[in-house]
């Protein structure tokens, strides 16, 4: 790849080598790279977790944990931010470079006054005061509404999204030459990331400064990139301008990575019409703040008049975003949570599922199975892999013979080696762990999985694979797959159907592909705006893709 | 606002709680063995059935329960805790005379903990697994698990005994010293040992407890923002570790704050010390009920007292509770 050089480069980094603590699964979390952001350009770096990508910025901040040694050079305003006394690189980080983390909810100071955490930038860069003036105009360029109020909140009350604005705020208060952007809309939802990516841009345009963002997600990479550099296991594998590399992308890793992004082709339509497994009807839930004393209750409704049906071999995605209720809803469909009105029925069941008491729904339980958000919590650190997955089992008499063979089968199904049964949970990575958890959602071979979020903790590459798991597995099986998810490119990658749903109700149902190109509601019509990298990124050509075409065609 | 809403609540609350302790107290005394008008009669040496009666009818035992219970409860809310059988005097008078001695002894323990406590955690915290924070953590481990009694006839032992630096009991000196300034530098050598032993006891706690707290608090994000902005090292483990760090010690502090009266009782003893906690063991030994219940009566108060105090400073150190 040949490196322009038309411009003097901003940063430019030089044989950077970072150790990893002894035991680690490599010795270098970066190993010998070159890299450089030219002025007024947004270079983005892509990889998995643990790629080195983070630890670059952190050296770039000199934030590196202390035990691990930094080599090599990152040439800075005539500094060697690698090589510079800690005094000189406390004054560059926060004034020459700014820098925003990934999860916006904790990276405020909870108990501090969010005008006051920006405050701190200017006092102790001895910039003499009054600040108020300068707090209020930076939180209104940041679009955050009520600048003069909001600076005397606490980081609780603001959303991900006014949080991440704060963020940024905090970052360019003293207009940097560089701001690092580690991920910075991972956390967020899709219409929230489509307003950060373009704040980002704006700023970068209005104030000429470079930006190095770090991301897992090829879909930001063509929002808002200029150049590219893929890190794979603290290596650069390829870099280059990010038009050159979305359309003609030289490494073989580069190129999965680039298949894993979701291409908002949808899953053709079934020839048939299934059999019916799992309808529900009008479910209904409202919660309510006690209230205490001397305050008033209050009343939200998180769901309201939700209906679906689901049949089997088929799946359906339920999409909205933080607040929709869509993850109350599949928790009232296993019965976690009890609705207050509805009817939910199961194929050869004769009953309204929520009217059931615990021990009329004990036999039944086994049927439905639920998948969670977070393979790092939902699995029991204590136990072996083995007693996790096996739990249903012996909860239903299975003998612990037969219930070793049973697991070993399923960890085969799940693409997992039988010898995981006798680790524990730690020895696992996310998308290994979230594996383990399919296995164990299996395990009493159900008719229907509720998967809530089950790929949204995990890189898009990882992604790729688990969703491929699941395809597979349901085409063997025959389940029925109820997935809940904020992303609407991996609802149209796995889903027949898809309701999507907003502040409790459903505003738009119908098969992923009249969802995706003939979408009725204007909600659904900014969520598919708001997807990153949309027609930037270079479209894939298989028989889905075909079919999308000719659907879009049709339209026009 | 909404602090004032929440106190004016926390009273109503309060007061009810002390209520039932009073009632829950009223109970107690009629759950002790034997028919009080009989012991008070066998004391008196006389125990034919009219002088029972006498007795019943003097202290109101032939009355209803219910008004029994009316009686008590106003009596306790007019301060008046009834009559210590052995001492003769007002359970209430005994309670206060008692009551400086044991607040000095408690309270000093507790600020010397409360002060250097958090410190030397931070401390351990900002070096940890060095060998002053393992050393730390041993020597704290150590004073936490060794019975009080123990570690109090140990300093005894070696400043008393041995060094004799140091008066191994009491409160003064046998001979009365003369002079305001003397006598106060008399009860502060007096105080020394006991103040310690209790102290060494406390201090465990906090120091662990802020170790803990810290590290934890130095790992999370906005501890790494702080960096990021630039801020110099002492704003950060100022103002973003610590802060956040001290809300469980702010909380563990109030608790115990609470135990400042009842908590003392195996220090008294071993340094007869003429406090609260001296009184109630002495009022278990010789079944003085009344003296007892003043004494739970008034750690109970204290408890109460103190939770509120401590709901209020956490709600004030940490905006997001109470205002979801």
């Amino acid at each position: 790849m040949g490196q322009d050089t038309t411009s003097t480069p901003l940063v430019s980094i030089e044989g950077l080598r970072i150790s990893l603590p002894l035991g680690s699964d490599r010795v270098m979390a970066v190993d010998g790279i070159d890299l450089s952001v030219k002025p007024g350009k947004i270079l983005c770096i892509v990889g998995e977790s643990g790629s080195g990508k983070s630890m670059t910025a952190h050296a770039i901040m000199g934030l590196v944990p202390k035990p691990l040694k930094v080599e090599g050079a990152i040439h800075f305003d005539g500094h060697n931010l690698a090589d510079i006394a800690p005094s000189v690189h406390r004054g560059i980080r926060g004034s020459r470079i700014g820098m925003v983390f990934q999860e916006p909810m904790a990276a405020l100071n909870p108990v501090m006054k969010v005008g006051k955490q920006i405050e701190e930038v200017f006092r102790f860069h001895n910039i003499p005061g009054p600040y108020d003036d300068r707090i209020v105009a930076l939180l209104d360029s940041m679009g955050l509404p009520e600048p003069e109020l909001l600076r005397h909140a606490y980081p609780f009350r603001l959303s991900g999204g006014q949080r991440q604005r704060v963020m940024i705020a905090m970052a360019l208060a003293l207009d940097p030459a560089l701001l690092i952007a580690d991920e910075p809309t991972t956390a967020l939802d899709v219409t929230t990331q489509k307003q950060i990516l373009n704040l980002l841009k704006t700023a970068q345009h209005e104030r000429q400064m470079s930006i190095m963002l770090i991301t897992h997600d090829f879909g930001v990479v063509a929002e808002i990139g200029d150049e590219v550099a893929v890190m794979q296991e603290g290596r650069i594998v390829e870099r280059g301008a990010v038009k050159d590399v979305l359309h003609d992308p030289q490494h073989p890793y580069t190129q999965t990575l680039l298949a894993a992004v979701p291409d908002l082709s949808p899953r053709p339509a079934a020839d048939a019409e299934p059999a019916p497994l799992l309808s529900a009807a009008n479910v209904s839930k409202t919660y309510r703040t006690r209230s205490g004393w001397f305050t008033p209750g209050r009343e939200v409704h998180a769901v309201q008049n939700v209906s679906l049906q689901l049949g089997r071999g088929e799946t359906v995605g339920v999409v909205g975003e933080s607040g929709s209720g869509k993850s109350t809803f599949a928790r009232i469909v296993v019965r976690l949570l009890t609705a207050d009105e509805g009817d939910v029925r199961l194929d050869g069941v004769d009953a309204n599922l929520l009217d059931l008491d615990t021990r009329q729904l004990a036999p039944l339980r086994k049927r439905v199975q639920m998948v969670f958000q977070d393979p790092f919590a939902s699995l029991n650190p204590r136990r072996t892999v083995f007693e996790i997955v096996a739990q249903g089992l012996r909860a239903h008499g299975v003998g612990r013979r037969e219930a070793r063979r049973r697991v070993e089968e399923l960890l085969d199904l799940v693409a997992l080696d039988p010898s995981a049964a006798d680790r524990y949970p730690n020895a696992f990575s996310g998308g290994q762990r979230q594996r383990i958890g399919i296995a164990r959602a299996l395990a009493l071979e159900p008719d229907v999985i509720v998967a809530d979020e089950p790929v949204s903790a995990l890189d898009v590459s990882i992604q790729a694979r688990v969703l491929d798991l699941f395809a597979d597995i349901q085409k063997r099986l025959g389940i029925g797959l109820l997935f809940i998810t904020h992303d609407l490119r991996v609802a149209a990658q796995i889903c027949d159907r898809v309701i999507v749903m907003r502040k409790g109700e459903v505003v738009e149902a119908g098969t992923s592909a009249q969802v995706l190109f003939d979408p009725q509601h204007e909600y659904t019509r900014l969520l598919i705006d708001s997807i990153p990298g949309r027609g930037q990124m270079p479209k894939k050509h298989g028989p889905a893709t075909a079919a999308a075409e000719a659907m879009e065609r049709t339209r026009e | 606002m909404r602090h004032l809403s929440y106190i004016a609540g926390w009273m109503v609350k309060a007061l009810a709680v002390v209520l039932a302790i009073t009632i829950l107290n009223f109970f107690l005394i009629r759950m002790a063995p034997g028919d009080p008008a009989i012991v008070l009669a066998g004391e008196a040496g006389a125990a034919d059935e009219q002088f029972l009666e006498q007795v019943r009818s003097d202290f109101g035992l032939d009355r209803p329960l219910p008004i029994q219970l009316a009686a008590y409860v106003g009596n306790v809310l007019t301060l008046d805790l009834g009559q210590s059988y052995r001492a003769q005097r007002p359970v209430v008078d005994m309670l206060f005379e008692r009551l400086p001695a044991t607040l000095l002894l408690t309270g000093s323990a507790y600020l010397f903990a409360l002060l250097l406590g958090p410190l030397l955690g931070a401390l351990a915290a900002t070096r940890p697994r060095t060998i002053f924070d393992s050393l730390l953590m041993v020597v704290a481990l150590f004073f936490y698990a060794t019975p009080i009694f123990w570690v109090g006839l140990l300093l005894i032992l070696v400043f008393s005994v041995q060094l004799g630096w140091l008066p191994p009991f009491g409160m003064q000196s046998m001979i009365p010293v003369s002079g305001a300034w003397n006598q106060t530098l008399d009860v502060l050598r007096h105080l020394i040992l006991p103040a310690l032993t209790l102290g060494l006891f406390y201090i465990a706690v906090y120091v662990r407890l802020t170790r803990a707290s810290m590290l934890e608090t130095s790992s999370l994000d906005y501890v790494k923002t702080a960096r990021a902005k630039g801020l110099p090292e002492w704003r950060v483990a100022t103002a973003h570790v610590l802060r956040t760090a001290l809300l469980p010690i702010i909380t563990f502090a109030g608790l115990q704050a609470g135990h400042l009266v009842g908590g003392a009782v195996v220090v008294e003893t071993v340094f007869a010390w003429p406090g609260i906690g001296r009184l109630a063991f002495d009022a278990l030994f010789q079944r003085d009920y009344n003296l007892l219940l003043g004494v739970f009566l008034l750690s109970a108060l204290m408890v109460v007292f103190f939770n509120m105090i401590t709901d209020i400073l956490v709600r004030l150190a940490d905006p997001r509770i109470g205002s979801a």
